[in-house]
């Protein structure tokens, strides 16, 4: 008798770890790949190791929580004087916890006027938004704003 | 394919002034496949179709380019600043994955 309550509670073990397995399984290919770490070796790529500065003036305009994450409106505004001698050059956008961490670049100049531009991002949950904007003087600044994604899921 | 839908679509003030910093708005229609997810019936990858690359150019200059990848949205909208200097033309060009592109032009009206 002892041992067959062994057997069925070993079975059941079995059985539910063999449960908990599918379920990782399943949501493995959905999860994401990206990382912090990857995020960072792309901005590494961008300015050869050198440090990048977060002095406040790349703002990011995003929903705190973001019911639907396929679609999130996303504004980047840049404290910039976007004259010849100092302005913006570029602008890249990541996310560190979607398949893929990048999401964009744009390449601007003095002829903008001002370094703001929008658009709308894929997120596949909850994460950071980094933007890292490169300076006509050298300099890359950086931004980041966590979202908080409500999308369904495997325990989502 | 789909991308026979693909209808750019762009916004500017109609009226502007010399030196007045504008907002550009563009849409396009595209449904941005990332190459991620899987047909539900047979099991394969469905392949990655996206807009990857958007190039404006403002009387022959070069006035903003990005490079988009999977997780912009579906129907990417971007929308940017340029400041007003002559009227003529703005052009703007779609690039999807396979390298086939989509033009549209926009009259920019300076006065003053």
């Amino acid at each position: 008798m002892k041992s067959m309550t062994n057997m069925r509670r070993r079975d059941f073990l079995k059985t539910a770890g063999v449960y908990t397995g599918a379920c990782t399984l399943a949501i493995a290919p959905l999860s994401a790949n990206a990382t912090p770490q990857s995020v960072q070796a792309e901005i590494d790529k961008l300015t050869d190791g050198k440090a990048v500065i977060d002095n406040g003036r790349v703002q990011l305009t995003l929903p705190e929580i973001a019911e639907n994450g396929g679609t999130v409106p996303l504004t980047v505004s840049i404290d910039s004087p976007m004259t010849a001698e100092d302005h913006i050059k570029a602008v890249h956008v990541y996310a560190d916890g979607n398949p893929l961490p990048e999401i964009a670049s744009y390449y601007l100049g003095p002829f903008n006027g001002k370094a703001e531009l929008s658009l709308r991002i894929r997120l596949s949950k909850t994460q950071n938004v980094v933007v890292v904007a490169e300076t006509s003087t050298g300099e890359t600044w950086v931004g980041r704003k966590p979202v908080k994604v409500t999308l369904g899921g495997c325990g989502g | 394919m789909a991308t026979k839908n693909i209808k750019p679509r762009v916004r500017v003030p109609k009226k502007l002034t010399k030196g007045q910093v504008f907002e550009v708005k563009t849409l396009v229609s595209h449904r941005m496949e990332t190459g991620l997810r899987k047909d539900k019936e047979t099991g394969e990858t469905i392949p990655r179709d996206i807009i990857r690359a958007l190039s404006v150019t403002y009387n022959g200059r070069q006035v903003m380019y990005s490079i988009w990848h999977t997780a912009m949205s579906a129907n990417p909208y971007t929308s940017f600043y340029v400041r007003a200097e002559d009227s003529g033309a703005m052009t703007f060009t779609w690039t999807d994955s396979a390298n086939q592109t989509y033009t549209k032009d926009v009259a920019i009206n300076v006065t003053g």
